[in-house]
């Protein structure tokens, strides 16, 4: 699944660690994500639209 | 969160212990069974001690797959259990056959299924990391 997290992350001057702090999760876990790898389970997707303040759906994208 | 999650740390201390009671049970048996052949239900019970802290190994995998917080990495470690657990069996099998069709002795040398178990979570760190980009923490 497409995301924006990358972009996003960017806009706030985030590194990839920086936002996995944030997340709880590990560096890794975030690098997988944006790259599409790996698609978080919903209450993961919450915990990301919380920390950006937006919706899921301006998040991740439908493909 | 820290390189290694606390589940990791827990996992690797288990797998600490573990290995070292491994090497003194196994020592034990051995040297016992050098001196002192034991018969009996005694025998049986010297044999399996060695197992014991294998099959605590194979305890402690598992604990580590429930315990880890972080879903992605224990998708990893699921993953590569699941190669482990695939590359076992596939070449038990293929040396079954082997034997069964006398291409090769019998016996296994003193080597398990165990053995290939462990080299099968290499492949599956191996496989991880050109399928995921990542083997994990542990790797």
């Amino acid at each position: 699944m497409k995301n924006r997290l990358k972009v996003l992350r960017a806009e706030r001057d985030w590194s990839q660690q920086d936002l996995a702090v944030r997340l709880g999760v590990s560096r890794q876990s975030v690098n997988a994500i944006e790259t599409g790898k790996y698609d978080p389970s919903l209450p993961l997707a919450f915990r990301i639209s919380d920390v950006f303040g937006l919706p899921i759906e301006e998040l991740f994208l439908r493909e | 969160m820290p390189a290694r999650s606390p589940a990791l740390r827990r996992y690797l201390l288990r797998l600490a212990v573990l290995m070292s009671l491994y090497v003194v049970l196994l020592l034990g048996a051995v040297t016992l069974c050098r001196h002192d052949r034991p018969e009996g239900a005694l025998a049986y019970i010297v044999a399996i001690a060695p197992a014991l802290p294998v099959i605590g190994v194979f305890w402690a995998v598992m604990r580590l797959i429930v315990e880890e917080t972080d879903e992605f990495i224990r998708l990893l470690h699921v993953r590569q259990c699941m190669v482990a657990t695939g590359f076992c069996l596939t070449v038990v099998t293929v040396w079954q056959f082997f034997q069964n069709f006398d291409l090769v002795p019998p016996g296994n040398g003193g080597f398990g299924a165990l053995l290939f178990w462990f080299v099968g979570l290499g492949v599956g760190a191996i496989y991880n990391r050109f399928t995921m980009g990542t083997a994990g923490s542990c790797a």
